[in-house]
């Protein structure tokens, strides 16, 4: 139990130490670091002076090492463009991406997985043939054009939504927060749909199909013919079964709705850290560039972590060894 | 005489509609069961056996459903009843088990809780009481320390243990009726013997009935009271099972019976039923036997016979129809060749051909590296063989026996060279080891003859590619040796046109021993070449070997885990345990005068034909991990005779009246003669 749960932790720093790596290069390799900084005036001197006193004539590893230190503990170097620590627009945008992320991951969930059981315990009916074809709709159109649609139609059109910002915030803290005034629901509402859609019919039909599969299986067979209750066979038996290996996956998908985000906000124009990355590859912002990855990448491992552990609590092989 | 039945069939059909065709799997049968009694259903696979036991429990799959007739349980007929009516007999008053034990039981709850939901479901006990229950059913059904093992999830079962657990469950609220599908078929001989005594004592005890469905003829012949055998669909005939064993009325009953072989009997060929079993949307008119019944005449195409009395049985047969068959004597030419089979006497002086010394084969199953450190544990290693010596001389047959998983097929691999070995040598006709021309001269068959052709390949291009490309190889050189060779295993020349999915398992079979033939091997490596065919299907490929090893000189290395099999086409057995031969010796010795307590111990375990309803003497214990195999002999937690000797020192193998045994008891000269206990 204890060494699972280590090696499982473990795994996750080495994956975090090659991602900082890499960021550490960009941040390091890609221009100038110095040049950002200071004006086209600044002396050699002046500037060989800077380039000391930031370490930067250290050897690489020193360097690397100071990299993961100050990453540590949230330091992320001053952005280019805006000459702010990076640490602080982070904290500023992240707000924005996790509550819209966190209800488009809910969206997806409490609707994909429902749908998902129900069209294969209910292969023939109408709703599921129609969920079927609307999820392909899902499936097969690309984010930015169902997010362009919606604004047609409920901004443009009917004018009930706001088609950019995040609405009015709270302040909670060094959180800003939408969900507490009626302007910051509504412009969530479109959206988290657009970001939650394609993963929304990814896991409906990973559900259905897994689902599907469940139910052939000799102990659902065996488990009728024991006269066990409809309800105890679908739920208890089926579900459990197909939810073993619809976590990892749909663990990874909600990983990728935070990646996705960029997308979508950069349709609605809201102001989280996809939007924040874009801007900073047209601004060439190296350090904001960096740190993103990086924060991107912790999502991924963290998100990966707790789907791996849930493995191991749902999955009785994993968690009781072989044998007498 | 006249006790009502508990079960009664009638005319059940099922169909099965499908694009095409409405394809009726089960048609117009009708049988009985009483209670307490065993009736054992037979037939090969696709006979409709299955779906039977489902259509008594409503379980037959959609789109497939009952589509005439009855059937009555207990005085009350149960095929129109609601789901939900139908939900309070299943489990309560007729149980079911299924063939595949490590399948059959939900992974993600401990054993416990499934038998407590079941009880709870249909006996009004509370959760405390259910669960002294299922202790109770855990300890009857044979599971030791039951009050831990309760606790368990399946996994941590062995296949044996599991069909226990599987068998408490389906006893869990005293059921009149059991409908047994193929239980024991996915065990291993000694473990079935175990369940199938664990079976018949259980359901003597509470005076259940069992339906028990397989095509395993010992099972039958020591467990059922009556047996009926199904062919294509139909109910060919029933009757007390002394009757259907020993005196089989229905031509397809005396060739079945015929085609399995059996120890202690000396035939060269089996009997043969040619052709297989008709697919459902091509069933031939009238009897739908006649185009492969030797006994046929004009009348049996033209009407379906139906069950008629004959004797103790019922036959559906127009042989013993008053008119129609006046006159015709039922099923000659179904005998079997009852002359001494020459290949099992090596006249020749030996020349051996393949030579296997110290053969070892470990596979490491190692975690990973992060895992081994956290848990200070080392690499770990299944040793699938361990340390194997044997020869196999020109022209005979080896046969290698053994439970599953003690390397039979590793061994197998190992000699083609589809393993590189970890330790030995394998020196095939004095070469040491992997030229490039031993590959030719050797050639694999395997079990799965589903798996090993390439569904899209034409026959044609599946044998041609086996041929090796030679001098001057023109088209019409290699069309006609494709065909020379389908001709040898008994296809027709048109038959290389098609693809593999349109051909039955046997032929199958055939396809690949025609591909290996292409090569003019010298040597055939067969894993298991018959285990995944009926045993009609069985005897023609097992003829097939024989004629074409006399045709061609062919020497075989047959793996296989069936005693009889081996004990049929074989000139010298080996028997196989954890990785090692315990003992080899000519196959007649090996099975009149077995000496190893293994060897002993699996003859036993063989249900006997010609002895209805004994009992076979019950195996203890299970085959234990080749990871951690047990110290010493490796049979020692199995083996009566073991000492503490046996546990620390691994037994050398000396020669013992014309065999070879690796055993410390036979060295001590401490083990009682065969048969004499
Ligand atoms: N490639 C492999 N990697 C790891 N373990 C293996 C491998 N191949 C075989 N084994 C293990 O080696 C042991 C012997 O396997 P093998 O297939 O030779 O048994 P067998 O006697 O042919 O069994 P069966 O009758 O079931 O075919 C088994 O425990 C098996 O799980
Ligand atoms: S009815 Fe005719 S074809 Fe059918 S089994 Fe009897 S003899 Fe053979
Ligand atoms: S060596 Fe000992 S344990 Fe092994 S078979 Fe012989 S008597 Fe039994
Ligand atoms: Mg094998």
């Amino acid at each position: 139990m204890l060494s699972f749960v280590l090696s499982r932790i473990l795994q996750s720093f080495i994956v975090m130490i090659g991602v900082s790596l890499v960021a550490f290069s960009l941040f390091t390799y890609v221009g100038d670091p110095i040049s950002n900084l200071v004006g086209i005036q600044t002396s050699d001197a002046k500037r060989e002076k800077l380039r000391e006193s930031l370490g930067l004539n250290d050897p690489m590893p020193v360097q690397f090492l100071r990299f993961i230190e100050r990453a540590s503990q949230f330091e992320f170097g001053i952005s280019y463009q805006q000459k702010r620590k990076v640490g602080d627009i982070i904290a500023e945008r992240l707000p924005a991406t996790l509550e819209l992320s966190f209800v488009s991951a809910m969206l997806a969930l409490l609707i994909g997985i429902p749908a998902g059981i129900y069209t294969a315990l209910h292969r023939k009916s109408w709703f599921s043939h129609f969920m079927l074809s609307a999820s392909l709709v899902g499936v097969s159109l690309p984010t930015f054009l169902i997010g362009i649609m919606l604004i047609f139609v409920f901004a443009v059109n009917f004018n009930i939504l706001p088609s950019f910002g995040r609405g009015e915030v709270v302040k909670l803290g060094f959180w800003s927060t939408g969900f507490l005034t009626a302007s910051g629901l509504k412009a969530l509402i479109m959206p988290s749909i657009t970001l939650a859609l394609f993963q929304m019919t990814l896991i409906m039909r990973l559900v259905r199909s897994e689902m599907l599969e469940v139910l052939r299986a000799d102990y659902i067979k065996f488990a009728r013919a024991r006269g066990l209750s409809d309800r105890m066979v679908n739920f208890s038996y089926a579900l459990m079964n197909t939810l073993v290996p619809v976590i990892t996956i749909t663990g990874l998908q909600l990983g990728s709705i935070i990646a996705f985000a960029i997308i979508t906000e950069t349709v609605f124009q809201w102001p989280g850290l996809g939007l924040m990355f874009i801007q900073a590859i047209n601004e060439v912002d190296i350090p904001v560039m960096s740190t993103y990855l990086l924060l991107i990448a912790m999502f991924f491992v963290i998100i990966n972590l707790i789907v791996d552990l849930l493995y191991y609590f749902v999955d009785p092989r994993l968690r009781v060894k072989q044998g007498d | 005489m006249t006790d009502k039945p508990l079960l009664e069939v009638r005319n059940l059909r099922v169909e099965f509609p499908t694009r095409e065709a409405t394809l009726v799997a089960v048609d117009d049968i009708s049988f009985h069961i009483n209670a307490g009694e065993v009736l054992g259903v037979v037939g090969e696979s696709g006979a409709g056996k299955s779906m039977t036991g489902a259509a008594i429990i409503g379980l037959i799959e959609p789109p497939g459903h009952i589509a005439g007739g009855e059937i009555i349980f207990d005085g009350q007929r149960i095929d129109n009843l609601s789901n939900t009516e139908i939900r309070k007999i299943r489990g309560r008053h007729i149980g079911a088990i299924f063939q595949d034990p490590l399948t059959s039981l939900n992974p993600l709850h401990t054993v416990g809780r499934q038998i407590i939901d079941t009880i709870i479901t249909h006996l009004p006990l509370s959760q405390k009481q259910a669960r002294t229950r299922a202790l109770e059913l855990l300890k009857e059904v044979g599971i030791p320390s039951a009050e831990e093992r309760i606790d368990h999830y399946p996994h941590q079962f062995s296949g044996g243990m599991r069909q226990r657990v599987v068998i408490a469950l389906a006893l869990c609220a005293d059921p009149k009726l059991i409908i047994a599908d193929e239980p024991t078929t996915a065990l291993d001989v000694s473990i079935q013997a175990q369940i199938i005594n664990l079976l018949k004592g259980l359901c003597s005890q509470y005076d259940t009935a069992i339906m028990l469905v397989t095509h395993d003829m010992g099972v039958i012949a020591e467990t059922a009271d009556r047996v009926a055998v199904m062919y294509a669909g139909r109910i060919g005939e029933i009757g007390p099972v002394a009757d259907i064993i020993q005196q089989p009325k229905l031509p397809y009953t005396v060739g079945l019976m015929g085609s399995i072989p059996a120890i202690g009997e000396d035939v060269e060929r089996l009997t043969q039923i040619d052709g297989s079993m008709p697919r459902l949307n091509a069933l031939p008119s009238g009897c739908r036997f006649h185009p492969r019944c030797p006994s046929a005449f004009a009348y049996c195409a033209i009407e379906r016979p139906e069950l008629i009395e004959a004797g103790n049985s019922q036959v559906a047969c127009w042989l013993y129809d008053k008119e129609k068959g006046q006159g015709k004597s039922p099923a000659h030419g179904l005998q079997k060749t009852h002359t001494k089979a020459v290949s099992k006497t090596t006249t020749q002086p030996a020349n051996t051909l393949l030579q296997v010394e110290g053969l070892k084969q470990y596979f490491d199953v190692s975690p990973p590296l992060l895992t081994r450190l956290l848990e200070r544990t080392g690499r770990k290693y299944v040793h699938a063989v361990d340390g194997l010596d044997f020869t196999i001389n020109r022209g005979e047959t080896f046969g290698l026996v053994g439970e599953s998983g003690c390397g039979k097929s590793t061994v197998a691999r190992a000699i083609v060279g589809l393993y590189k070995a970890t330790d030995g040598t394998i020196c095939f006709d004095y070469v040491d080891d992997g030229g490039l021309d031993d590959k030719q001269r050797m050639q694999m068959i395997f079990q799965d003859p589903h798996a090993s052709l390439n569904p899209r390949w034409r026959v044609r291009e599946i044998v041609a590619e086996a041929i090796p490309a030679g001098t001057g190889s023109t088209k019409q050189k290699i069309t006609a040796r494709v065909g020379e060779l389908l001709a040898q295993v008994g296809l027709a020349a048109e038959d290389a046109r098609k693809y593999p999915h349109e051909f039955s398992g046997g032929q199958r079979q055939r396809i690949s021993i025609a591909r290996a033939l292409a090569g003019e091997p010298e040597f055939l490596v067969c894993d298991e070449p018959t285990s995944a065919l009926d045993v009609s299907v069985q005897a023609q490929i097992l003829n097939l070997m024989v004629d074409l090893q006399r045709r061609m000189g062919l020497t075989y290395l047959f793996i296989s885990h069936d005693l009889a099999v081996v004990n049929h086409i074989s000139t010298k057995v080996g028997v196989m345990y954890l990785g090692r031969l315990v003992e080899w010796a000519d196959t007649d010795t090996l099975f009149s005068n077995p000496q190893h307590p293994y060897t002993r111990m699996l003859l036993d375990s063989i249900p006997d034909l010609t002895n209805i309803g004994a009992k076979r003497s019950q195996v203890g214990g299970e085959v234990p991990s080749p990871i951690n195999p047990p110290s010493g002999c490796t049979f020692h937690p199995r083996c009566p005779f073991a000492t503490d000797r046996c546990k620390s020192e691994i037994p050398i193998a000396s020669s013992v009246s014309g065999s070879s045994v690796a055993c410390h008891a036979i060295e001590e000269k401490r083990l009682p003669d065969w048969k004499t206990s």
